[in-house]
């Protein structure tokens, strides 16, 4: 008689549709049940109305949550300034990086670059939260920026949204350089060699060649930037003094008026569909 | 491309600008836990180790740490089996909807965590509440694994694509059946991208505080949260800015994993 272990191969073995549902099923399950069912949930709830009495919930089906995002000025506001502020992270990031990344995959010797890469990638696991603690006490008055700036008469800008885009553009900004690093490396010598053999000045080169290789990857960094700040509201509460983005609107909501804060939160979700969508074409998702 | 004298210096500056700026905070946070004075005027009036005393000596602060290694291991372990089971479903089969997998699994990390957090949140409060499961612990592992399946599956799969089918048919052929092939020939053929890909989930995990928010319950206090909660505080000032410079130190710790197991990768 064989072991029951066995058997239970044997089955397996013979059958590779039942060893692909045992497979797939319990992570699926835990996806379906936990994420999928959850965001359902918040869908509906959208739909359902705040008393305004009794704070508590009325289950009637009516699309007034969208209808005070989509009209009142105040959401109109803050959607505004948030887009505004991921925009410029974005741009501030892909400036930044662009030379690092550079240097990096080309100019560097080939012994420094993997330690570069380190060194450029070590701050991602220092944490969130200690980074933005960081700037918040560089930024706070009598602090270092304060100390710096004072010769020149300048200062520390103070929390606001100036804050929040600087803190942000720190934050993100390994998420920028990883892509356009491995763009970089990739680049082919001989398509450089033939632009320079052709009479292209390096700055040509750049323009002409390079550029145009390396752009799915500024996408992908972009992917990162944008949507990374688009939803965040905790650098904001920390560096942005009063500054409201989307992601304080839900927060501040969701405990006494959840329908509210579910419309709001398609807002970014929205945007961020809307974006991967738009550059799917450009090849940019298989560089993530 | 043969860049000029002057290109390659500018180059250079802006690495080291750069390099500079990434850095430079992080030391600051390093200088300051020794910062005698209680506020963070700069520079330092002088220097002391009390706040590195205070700190160890904070009970909050230290169930904080455990509670944020239970979350952390909990979901980890969560996320190796359901994104290992999923790695393999996903680069071993053909089926219908296999796009929608890697879709599904990715969203969680894609949506903005205050997205997540409270679709989770609404959720939890309709369907566990009445249930008379309450936000805690429980909730929170099952907030963090669910955005951390996604990385142990993209370290899996991405070895198994790598991975020749040649070592498993030979087992086969050889008389192992399904289990022992896997567990003598796949297993340690994956196994350090399963290390890199747990590592990369506990460390998510430990960090992670907007989903935490909107999970826990109020007697539920990760590290990042209570950090978060003493922010505010200002006579707790010091003590934040020696935990975050021990985060900073430790944060050596996973980059020399990561750079171990990548070298057993190229060995």
């Amino acid at each position: 008689m064989t072991p029951p272990v066995r058997r239970l191969a044997g089955a397996l073995h013979r059958r590779p549709r039942l060893r692909l549902a045992a497979l797939i099923s319990a992570p699926m399950a835990w996806l379906a049940l936990a994420y999928l069912g959850a965001l359902v949930v918040l869908l509906v709830s959208a739909f359902w109305t705040t008393n305004e009495f009794t704070s508590n919930i009325d289950y009637l089906w009516n699309t007034d949550n969208f209808r005070t995002v989509l009209t009142d000025p105040l959401y109109r506001n803050v959607a505004l300034r948030t887009l505004g502020i991921a925009a410029a992270v974005t741009l501030i990031d892909a400036v930044i990086a662009f030379p690092m990344a550079f240097y990096m995959a080309r100019v560097a010797r080939p012994r420094s670059r993997r330690l570069l890469l380190v060194a450029v990638l070590t701050p991602l696991w220092a944490g969130y939260l200690v980074k933005a603690y960081a700037w918040w006490v560089m930024l706070s008055h009598g602090g270092v920026i304060d100390w710096i700036a004072a010769p020149f008469g300048g200062g520390s800008p103070g929390f606001g949204i100036p804050a929040v885009v600087i803190v942000l553009s720190y934050l993100w900004l390994p998420y920028m350089i990883l892509p356009l690093y491995t763009a970089f490396e990739q680049l082919p010598d001989s398509l450089l060699a033939a632009s320079g053999d052709l009479g292209a000045r390096p700055w040509r080169t750049f323009v002409g060649v390079v550029l145009p290789l390396v752009k799915p990857a500024v996408i992908a960094g972009s992917i990162f930037t944008f949507s990374l700040s688009l939803g965040d509201y905790l650098t904001v509460q920390i560096v942005g003094g009063t500054t409201q983005m989307l992601g304080n609107v839900i927060a501040s909501n969701v405990t006494l008026n959840l329908p509210l804060a579910a419309a709001v939160s398609c807002v970014p979700v929205l945007i961020i569909v809307g974006y991967l969508l738009a550059v799917r074409r450009t090849g940019a998702l298989d560089n993530l | 491309m043969e860049l000029s004298r002057g290109a390659r210096v500018a180059l250079r500056l802006a690495m080291a600008l750069g390099l500079a700026v990434i850095y430079v905070p992080l030391a600051l946070v390093l200088v300051n836990s020794f910062n005698a004075s209680r506020s963070f005027a700069w520079p330092p009036s002088g220097l002391s180790t009390r706040w590195w005393t205070a700190a160890w000596q904070e009970t909050g602060l230290r169930e904080a740490l455990y509670t944020s290694l239970k979350a952390g291991l909990g979901a980890t372990a969560i996320a190796v089996v359901l994104g290992t089971m999923a790695a393999f479903a996903v680069t071993r089969y053909r089926f219908f909807g296999r796009q929608a997998v890697s879709f599904l699994l990715i969203l969680p990390l894609a949506l903005p965590g205050i997205v997540t957090g409270i679709a989770l949140n609404a959720a939890f409060r309709t369907v566990l509440t009445p249930l008379g499961i309450g936000f805690g612990l429980f909730t929170v592992v099952v907030g963090h694994a669910t955005f951390c399946i996604v990385v142990v599956f993209n370290n899996v799969a991405a070895r198994l694509r790598r991975l020749a089918p040649t070592a498993e048919e030979a087992s086969a052929d050889l008389g192992a059946h399904t289990f022992q092939t896997f567990w003598y020939v796949t297993l340690p053929a994956v196994r350090s991208a399963l290390f890199a890909g747990a590592l990369l989930a506990f460390a998510l995990s430990f960090d992670e505080i907007v989903v935490t928010t909107f999970t826990a319950g109020p007697g539920t206090q990760t590290l990042p949260l209570w950090i978060f909660d003493n922010l505010a505080r200002p006579d707790q000032g010091p003590i934040v800015d020696v935990v975050a410079a021990l985060l900073i130190v430790l944060s050596i710790v996973p980059v020399y994993l990561a750079q171990r197991l990548s070298g057993e990768v190229l060995r």
